[in-house]
């Protein structure tokens, strides 16, 4: 029996504007509780919505970056159900008509394999607030500055037929809001939501299988592990002759499982209807073309760009392009070093990432400046210092000791590329090494990189390693 | 004093006559005395409006303010003030301090007029007659043994019994315009939008308007003016300069259409009524206008689709009464689900759980198209019947209540006659349009009204067509009895 | 419509609102009543009629992306029926 995993997302994107989606209060992560939590967000008795427009753009721009149709008109409707951290008993949300739909968004799940994953629809709703559970003797206390908060969700189709191209959407997802500074991504902190619908069918079948929802899964390793659990759970359940329950699953990180969620087990009845605080969004072409001319180069784009336009692997340019960010320091590095776009990204995703990881650094921390790398690239490429000089000098600078011609110059560290100057210290190498300058003549030639080795210690790194190279035979020979 | 028009005052107060500190005692010592029998007011603030009167005359002394600079006011317990009590009538927001003020709370202040205190109203602005109120009823001052008409009640009966020059309401299905009609008085719903809604307790939003109640025409004009106008913080408050209401008071009639309705004169009106009608359509007629019969073909089908829409709105509207973050809890909630029933079974009173049951059933899986799409459907016919009389016709005439004020407790038990009591003035908030109800006789020796629905923010021609006639009768200027 | 007592139980428990045992009959007949009237809604043919959500018939007005509203804890939460360190307490939530 072959089965097959049907799968969709729904993932929530907490857009990054500074105030709410219908009120002026701060959107902030962290502040002290309830203190971002104005007269409208609590639902005070008379408060009243209004839009932010900020917000608009953004959904706008996702719109347009999907793929999808932007909706001239679209409605919100209220959601209805009681929850304590829903002050309103009421989420304003939209439901017929949403203002961003049919996308799409072409996926890698394996390298050289492209997949389009179609967006059915993203739309516009406000954020609920947080319940603490601890610490109450007994009750839930409930803060509400995140209520308010606006979200774009996102429903894709059920296209996605294994947990790996589960993953890959939802990476790809999150680093298009990024690149469109909409959402900044931040898992742990909740700005990026991702909920999974499983079923399983068997292959060939058109119909889908009854699906159960996981819901907010916060990390890319958990969607995959989650998803992975529960197409088994649900296979071992349907062969067993059982049939798979509609129900929302919680996922377990320690015990690695999903989970029934007992209280949501009653299906709500939300009475969808228009908000008749709100009157329907309309978008003119005016405000849709001039988001258009202020999209950013896209992921894409800008691989496919960093392919042709600095001849790198596919890989190499996926991983330089993976953040706006981390693009555009790549990018300033090459111009800095005279568009040496190789060398750059040999040194961008070496040691400069390494470095970054190590202190757990974003690249908008880096101590280094993209033009400082670039210099000391510069210095490589012109043969101030070799290679594994470089090293040393990076390091130095990233303690902040200063630009590369600078710590170069303080540490004596130029590389010496004189030939008499190495002739002087290849002869005292092989004056200090009879027995191996032998047995190399006589036939050993293996010994050569011992020479080497020699001679760059002699020299503390410094000897240009080609000239090296190239005198040590010579005088070897004898 | 508190026969005095908010135009007479401000004369009068410009004039040096008397001060706002004076008149402001007055008031209150008036409600003091009288207000025991009728209950039109829920609270009182007493010293507040006593620093504001004084405020007032001080920027008077100096030779500065507007038309309701230290005039008198009482406000409907809808609207937030903040540090006062608003309950909006009902046990859930007995103990609730408002923590910011309404839009139109603001803009009274910033106008100048002292607020005496806060008066009673239907709970939650449902019903007809303000008897659902946690606060008891209010009786009418024409005959205590009646109701003053709702949701407005209590605004309604201190205007008529000179508690108060004028009084704030709102109107959602004829709020303002049943008692002002019950209460023989003046009152006026604006074109929907006209006033923010900001800060005044929602009921249904898409019908909601607040308005004022005064003793003449004029005075309504006055007082619109200082209410509406656009409010960013509302996004169905409609960005368009409010119009001098005054400066059209004085145009003349001839040539205006009235258009008279056959549904509304139909079999069934009561005789009374009609013979009051009548005669205010021929001084009407004297005045210069043109009455013209008109047919408003799905006027029958109002208070059905409002009986669907208000209530699903409202039962939305009102879920955020939940104990949890202000207003009515009850005691020892034995877990979340025993703290929402009790606190909200307890804190609303029946017609307000019977009008969220009614909603929460028309939007719920299965009848949302049979009842609140079907709904909004006659909605739209009744909007249109409306649009295309109002291109034959400037302004549309008729009872604003088919009856006289009944007694207390003759419809309380039974829903959809009291429901019927609003049935020609409900079409006109289902279509946003502008109402007025002016005094225009009696019958059984009660107040009976006229009803003027206008076009689309026409509300300087109902109110200039209201006080031309105000100005050859005098059903505005009589005083219920005992109460001179 | 009529309603009977149980379906009165479901509408009131989605509404949450406690209603007496006492009381179910009387609120299954009166809604039932109210329900009779706005039946009268189906005599008419209203096919190929848009529903008529707002009186109003412009568009949704944006406001600017700013920081408007300041912390007003203290002022909101002076009357709040259940509060502890500045968070509104309910009854112990289980998912």
């Amino acid at each position: 029996m072959e089965w097959e995993p049907v799968i969709g997302l729904e993932i929530h994107a907490q857009l990054a504007t500074k105030s709410k989606i219908f009120s002026g209060a701060a959107t902030a992560y962290g502040a002290e509780p309830n203190t971002q939590a104005c007269a409208v967000d609590l639902g005070l008795p008379g408060v009243l919505p209004v839009l932010n427009a900020g917000v608009v753009r953004m959904a706008v721009k996702f719109g347009l970056a999907t793929h999808s149709t932007v909706a001239q008109r679209s409605i919100f409707a209220r959601k209805n159900y009681f929850y304590p951290d829903l002050p309103k008993g009421y989420q304003i949300s939209q439901f017929e008509l949403p203002i961003v739909y049919d996308g799409y968004l072409d996926i890698e799940p394996e390298e050289g394999s492209t997949k389009r994953i179609g967006i059915t629809r993203a739309h516009l709703e406000e954020d609920a607030g947080k319940s603490l559970h601890e610490d109450f003797h007994g009750m839930t206390g409930i803060d509400l500055n995140r209520a308010g908060t606006p979200l774009l969700e996102i429903v894709s189709e059920p296209d996605m037929r294994s947990a790996r191209e589960a993953v890959a959407y939802m990476k790809k997802l999150h680093t298009l809001v990024r690149y469109l500074d909409i959402c900044d991504g931040n898992m742990q902190e909740g700005s990026f939501r991702c909920d999974a619908n499983v079923s399983i069918r068997r292959k060939g079948e058109h119909r889908f299988g009854t699906r159960a929802e996981i819901k907010n899964i916060n990390s890319f390793r958990f969607v995959e592990k989650a998803i992975n659990y529960e197409i088994e759970r649900q296979i071992d359940v349907l062969e067993s002759g059982g049939a798979v329950v509609q129900e929302t699953r919680l996922y377990d990180a320690n015990r690695d499982e999903t989970r029934s969620m007992r209280s949501k087990e009653e299906a709500n009845d939300y009475r969808y209807f228009p908000d008749p605080d709100l009157l329907p969004l309309e978008l003119d072409e005016g405000l849709i073309d001039e988001v258009a001319g202020s999209l950013p180069e896209l992921p894409d784009a800008k691989k496919q760009r960093f392919v042709e336009q600095y001849e790198l692997s596919a890989y190499d340019a996926g991983v330089l392009t993976a953040t706006r960010e981390m693009a555009d320091f790549y990018e300033a590095v090459v111009a800095g070093c005279g568009g040496k776009g190789k060398l750059a990204a040999n040194w961008v995703m070496g040691e400069f990432s390494g470095a970054l990881n190590k202190a757990g650094f974003e690249v908008t921390d880096s101590p280094i400046s993209a033009a400082q790398l670039g210099g000391l690239l510069q210095r490589i490429d012109d043969g101030t210092i070799s290679g594994k000089i470089a090293k040393q000098v990076f390091e130095a600078m990233w303690d902040g000791e200063g630009d590369a011609d600078r710590v170069i110059e303080k540490k004596g560290l130029k590389q010496i590329t004189d030939p008499a100057a190495i002739e002087a210290v290849i002869r005292e190498v092989l004056e200090q090494n009879p027995r191996q300058l032998e047995q190399y003549r006589n036939g050993q030639d293996k010994l050569f990189g011992f020479f080497v080795g020699q001679v760059m210690k002699a020299s503390q790194g410094k000897a240009n390693p080609a000239e090296v190279n190239q005198l040590l035979r010579q005088m070897l020979k004898g | 004093m508190h026969n005095k028009t908010v135009s007479e005052l401000a004369a009068g107060l410009r004039a040096g006559d008397f001060s706002s500190e004076e008149l402001t005692h007055a008031m209150l010592d008036r409600i003091a005395a009288l207000d025991g029998k009728l209950n039109s007011f829920i609270t009182m603030t007493r010293e507040p409006a006593l620093a504001a009167a004084r405020d007032a005359d001080s920027l008077l002394a100096r030779g500065e303010g507007g038309p309701l600079t230290g005039i008198p006011y009482a406000h409907k317990d809808i609207y937030c003030t903040r540090g006062v009590r608003t309950s909006c009538g009902s046990r859930m927001l007995d103990r609730f301090i408002a923590p910011y003020d309404a839009t139109v709370t603001a803009k009274l202040e910033a106008a100048g007029a002292v607020m005496l205190g806060k008066t009673n109203m239907d709970e939650f602005a449902m019903g007809s007659s303000n008897e659902t109120s946690y606060y008891g009823p209010v009786r009418n001052p024409w005959d205590q043994d009646r109701v003053p008409g709702g949701s407005s009640g209590g605004s309604a009966a201190a205007v008529a019994a000179r508690l108060a020059p004028f009084a704030t309401g709102t109107d959602t299905g004829g709020s303002i315009r049943q008692p002002a009609a019950l209460c023989g008085i003046t009152g006026i719903k604006p074109t929907y939008g006209r006033v923010s809604r900001y800060g005044m307790i929602a009921f249904a939003s898409s019908l909601d308007q607040g308005g004022p109640f005064t003793r003449s025409a004029e005075d309504a004009a006055l007082v619109l003016g200082a209410m509406a106008g656009f409010d960013e913080r509302d996004s169905t408050s409609v960005d368009r300069p409010v119009d001098d209401y005054v400066a059209q008071l004085g145009n003349g009639l001839r040539g205006m259409r009235i258009g008279l309705p056959r549904e509304y004169f139909g079999e069934g009106i009561n005789s009374g009524v009609a013979q009051v009608l009548d005669a205010a359509i021929e001084a009407l007629r004297q005045l210069g206008a043109e009455p013209v019969e008109v047919s408003l073909p799905n006027a029958a089908l109002a208070v059905p689709a409002y009986y669907v829409v208000a209530p699903a709105e409202c039962s939305s509207n009102l879920s955020r009464y939940d104990g949890v973050r202000f207003g009515y809890r009850c005691d020892d909630p034995r877990d979340l689900e025993d703290l929402y029933k009790r606190s909200r079974g307890e804190g609303f009173g029946s017609e307000v759980k019977r009008r969220i049951m009614i909603g929460t059933y028309a939007l719920s899986a299965g009848y949302y198209d049979a009842y609140y799409l079907k709904a909004q459907r006659a909605r739209r016919l009744i909007a249109d019947d409306f649009r295309r009389v109002l291109q034959e016709v400037d302004v549309i005439a008729g009872p604003t209540s088919p009856t006289v004020a009944f007694r207390l407790g003759e419809k309380v038990d039974d829903p959809v006659t009291m429901y019927l009591s609003d049935i020609y003035t409900i079409a006109v908030n289902l279509a946003g349009l502008p109402g007025m109800s002016i005094p225009a006789g009696f019958s059984e020796d009660m107040p009976v009204g006229m009803q003027l629905i206008g076009n689309y923010f026409e509300e300087a021609r109902l109110l200039n067509l209201a006080h031309q006639y105000q100005q050859v009768t005098d059903w505005h200027l009589r005083v219920p009895p005992g109460l001179e | 419509m009529m309603l009977d007592p149980s379906e009165v139980e479901n509408i009131a428990h989605l509404a949450r609102l406690s209603i007496d045992a006492a009381d179910r009959d009387t609120y299954a007949r009166n809604l039932s009543a109210i329900l009779a009237f706005v039946e009268q809604l189906n005599s008419i043919d209203t096919s190929g009629v848009l529903p008529m959500a707002h009186p109003l018939d412009t568009p949704q007005r944006l406001r600017p992306d700013e920081v408007t509203e300041t912390n007003q804890r203290d002022q909101f939460q002076a009357h709040a029926p259940k509060v502890e360190a500045g968070l509104y307490l309910v009854p112990k939530v289980i998912e």
